[in-house]
C-alpha cells in the first residue's frame, strides 16, 4: 500500500469528466512527477488527491485511511501540504509572516521550524521583513514551499513549482525539492518542464486525456523512446 | 504681526480644530467599512445605521447611569455606556450575520448581492432605532463642557480672537488615536489579526492554511460594530444625535473608505481626514480671516466663501467621482470597485 495513493479517480468540474481511472500513488521519501501534454488534466489529479474536486469514483487514501471525503483544509491537518500553480503567498504580508500563516494550525512552538525553512531558503531570511509581493519570481515559490513547509507536513504537494522562473532558478528549486524528499516527505509535483523533473523522479506518470499511459521510474521513462518521441521533445 | 496670528487663532478654531475632530471621526467610521471590505468583500451599506444603533445603545445606557447618579464628571457618561454600547451593537451585528450573510456565503452570493441585503438591514436598523429613539435631536454630553473656553484664552493670549477647544472635540482627538493605535497593533502583532490580514489578501491561501473563514467574518464584525459604536458616540458628543444624520453620514464616510482605497486600514484614516478638511474648508466663510491679513481698503465684502454649508455632501460626492474617475484604487492602493 502506497503512503498516499489516489486509486482509480474519476471525475471532473461538474461537467464531462477530466480524470478517467487515473491512479497516482507517492511514497514517503519519493519524488513522484505527473507530466503530460496541456489539457492532459495533470493538475486536475493533484487537485483531486487535494480534496479540491470531488471524484465520482474511486478513492483517496493516505497512510491507508481513506480521506475521499475530506475537505482540503482537513487533509492538511492530517499532514499534506500543496503549493498552488498561483497566487501562492501572501503578497501584502511579510515573509515572516506567510510562514507563520502557514503553521496557523499548529498550537506548539514553530520557531525551530521557520529556521530549518531559512537553513533551506537562506535568501528568505535575509527578506524576512519584506512583503512577499515584492519578491522575484523564484523567490516567491520559495516562499510558497516554505509556508507550506511549516505545517511539517508528510507529503508535499507542488503544483507547476517552477512555471514562469529562469532555469537556473529552476535547477536550484529542484536541488531544494531533492533536498525536501530526503527528510522523509513524500514529494508529488506536476510538471511543466518534463525532461528536467523525470531526471530527479523516482516515479513518474505520464498522462494523456485524464488517464495514466506509461508509469515508470523517472529514468526509464527517460529512457523510454516512445516517450521520449512524443512527450520529450524527441532526441 | 498681531493680526496674522489673530487670523491663525480664527482658522484654528474655526477650521482646524473642527476638521481634526470631524476627520477622527470619519476615520474611525471609514476603518470599520474597509475591514468589512477587505473581509467579506463587499460595502456594507448599513454601517452609517449600525452608528446609529451603537450611539443610540449608548445613549440609553447613559440615561440609565445618569438617573442612578454614575458619573465621570469632568468627562461625559456616554464614555462609561460605550463598553455596553459596543455589547449590544456587536450582538445586534452577529445576529444580523447570522440572518442575513451567513446564508449568502453559503451560496456564495455574487458581492451585489451582499451589497443589497445591506442596504435592506439599513432600512431595517433604520426604522428600529427611530422606533425606540425617535426621529429627534438628543443632546447626551454632559460634565466640563470646554478644555480651553474662548473667552479666557483671548484673556490669556491678549488676542482679539481666542481658540475654544471642546471636550467633546478634545475626547474625539484622543480616543481616535488609541483606537487607531489598537487596531493596527491587533492587525499587526496578534495572530487572529494575522489571519484577517491573511484572509482578505488571498483568501483561497488562507484555507490551505487551515485559518477558519467563519472565525475570521465574526472577529471582523465584532470589530466593525466597536469601531461604529466609538465613532457614532464621539460624533453624538460632539455634535449631537439624530438617526437622519447618522444615515447621512453614510455618505462621507464611503468617500473617505475609497479614497483611501477600500480595504487598506491607514486609507481609511487618510480619507477620513481628506474629507472632512476639504468639507470644512470649502464651506468656510473666509472673510473675517482675510480682513485681518490684508489692508483695510481690500477686505472683501462678501463672505468668501465657495459653497453654502447646505452643500457640504456635495463636497464629498464631488471628491469620490474624481477619485473614481482618475484613482479607482485610492490613495494607498487598495482593492479598485
Amino acid at each position: 500500500m502506497s503512503f498516499l495513493i489516489g486509486q482509480s479517480m474519476t471525475g471532473g468540474y461538474g461537467g464531462a469528466d477530466i480524470l478517467n481511472d487515473c491512479t497516482i500513488a507517492v511514497e514517503r521519501g519519493e519524488i513522484a512527477v505527473i507530466v503530460g501534454p496541456n489539457g492532459a488534466g495533470k493538475s486536475t489529479a493533484m487537485k483531486a488527491l487535494f480534496g479540491m474536486l470531488t471524484i465520482r469514483e474511486g478513492a483517496v487514501q493516505l497512510e491507508g485511511q481513506d480521506i475521499t471525503h475530506l475537505t482540503p483544509q482537513d487533509r492538511v491537518a492530517l499532514g499534506m501540504g500543496f503549493v498552488p500553480q498561483t497566487n501562492n503567498v501572501f503578497t501584502s504580508m511579510s515573509v515572516e509572516e506567510n510562514l507563520e500563516m502557514g503553521a496557523f494550525l499548529r498550537k506548539d512552538d514553530f520557531r525551530a521550524t521557520i529556521e530549518q525553512v531559512f537553513d533551506l531558503f537562506p535568501i528568505l531570511k535575509e527578506k524576512r521583513k519584506q512583503p512577499a509581493g515584492q519578491l522575484s519570481g523564484g523567490q516567491r515559490q520559495q516562499v510558497a514551499v516554505g509556508r507550506a513547509l511549516m505545517t511539517q507536513p508528510k507529503v508535499l504537494m507542488l503544483d507547476e513549482p517552477t512555471a514562469g522562473v529562469s532555469p537556473i532558478v529552476m535547477d536550484e528549486l529542484f536541488d531544494r525539492i531533492i533536498e525536501i524528499a530526503r527528510t522523509g516527505i513524500a514529494i508529488l509535483m506536476v510538471e511543466q518542464n518534463a525532461r528536467q523533473a523525470l531526471n530527479i523522479a523516482d516515479k513518474g506518470y505520464v498522462l494523456v486525456q485524464g488517464s495514466n499511459r506509461f508509469t515508470d521510474t523517472g529514468e526509464a521513462l527517460m529512457a523510454n523512446p516512445e516517450v521520449r518521441r512524443t512527450f520529450l521533445g524527441g532526441k | 504681526m498681531h493680526d496674522v496670528l489673530n487670523a491663525f487663532m480664527l482658522l484654528s478654531n474655526f477650521l482646524i480644530v473642527p476638521a481634526t475632530a470631524y476627520g477622527s471621526q470619519l476615520a474611525l467610521g471609514a476603518l470599520g467599512v474597509t475591514l468589512v471590505y477587505g473581509i467579506l468583500r463587499f460595502s456594507n451599506f448599513a454601517h452609517g445605521d449600525t452608528m446609529a444603533f451603537g450611539t443610540m445603545s449608548v445613549i440609553l445606557v447613559t440615561s440609565v447611569f445618569q438617573s442612578m447618579g454614575i458619573g465621570i464628571d469632568p468627562l461625559p457618561t456616554a464614555l462609561l455606556a460605550i463598553p455596553f454600547g459596543i455589547l449590544a451593537t456587536t450582538a445586534m451585528v452577529l445576529i444580523s450575520d447570522r440572518l442575513v450573510y451567513r446564508h449568502q456565503r453559503k451560496v456564495r452570493a455574487a458581492p451585489v448581492v451582499f451589497l443589497i441585503s445591506s442596504i435592506g438591514l439599513m432600512f431595517v436598523l433604520n426604522g428600529l432605532v427611530r422606533f425606540v429613539i425617535g426621529t429627534g435631536d438628543q443632546r447626551f454630553s454632559d460634565g466640563e463642557r470646554f478644555i480651553i473656553r474662548f473667552g479666557e484664552f483671548k484673556k490669556l493670549t491678549g488676542l482679539d480672537e481666542g481658540i475654544a477647544f471642546k471636550t467633546s472635540q478634545g475626547l474625539t482627538i484622543v480616543t481616535a488615536i488609541i483606537v487607531v493605535a489598537a487596531l493596527f497593533w491587533f492587525l499587526d502583532r496578534t495572530r487572529a489579526g494575522k489571519s484577517m490580514r491573511a484572509y482578505s489578501d488571498n483568501e483561497d491561501l488562507a484555507l490551505l492554511s487551515g485559518i477558519n473563514p467563519e472565525r475570521v467574518v465574526m472577529i471582523t464584525w465584532i470589530l466593525s460594530a466597536t469601531l461604529a459604536t466609538i465613532a457614532g458616540t464621539l460624533y453624538g458628543l460632539d455634535k449631537g444625535f439624530k438617526p437622519f444624520t447618522y444615515f447621512q453620514l453614510l455618505l462621507p464616510i464611503f468617500a473617505a473608505a475609497i479614497v483611501g482605497g477600500l480595504g487598506n486600514p491607514l486609507g481609511a484614516i487618510a480619507g477620513g481626514f481628506v474629507i472632512a478638511f476639504s468639507e470644512v474648508t470649502v464651506t468656510y466663510a473666509y472673510k473675517k480671516f482675510l480682513t485681518y491679513l490684508v489692508p483695510e481698503s481690500w477686505a472683501p465684502e462678501g463672505l468668501v466663501q465657495l459653497l453654502s454649508t447646505d452643500y457640504k455632501f456635495a463636497v464629498s460626492f464631488v471628491i469620490l467621482v474624481l477619485v473614481l474617475l482618475f484613482k479607482p484604487t485610492g490613495i494607498f492602493a487598495g482593492k479598485s470597485v
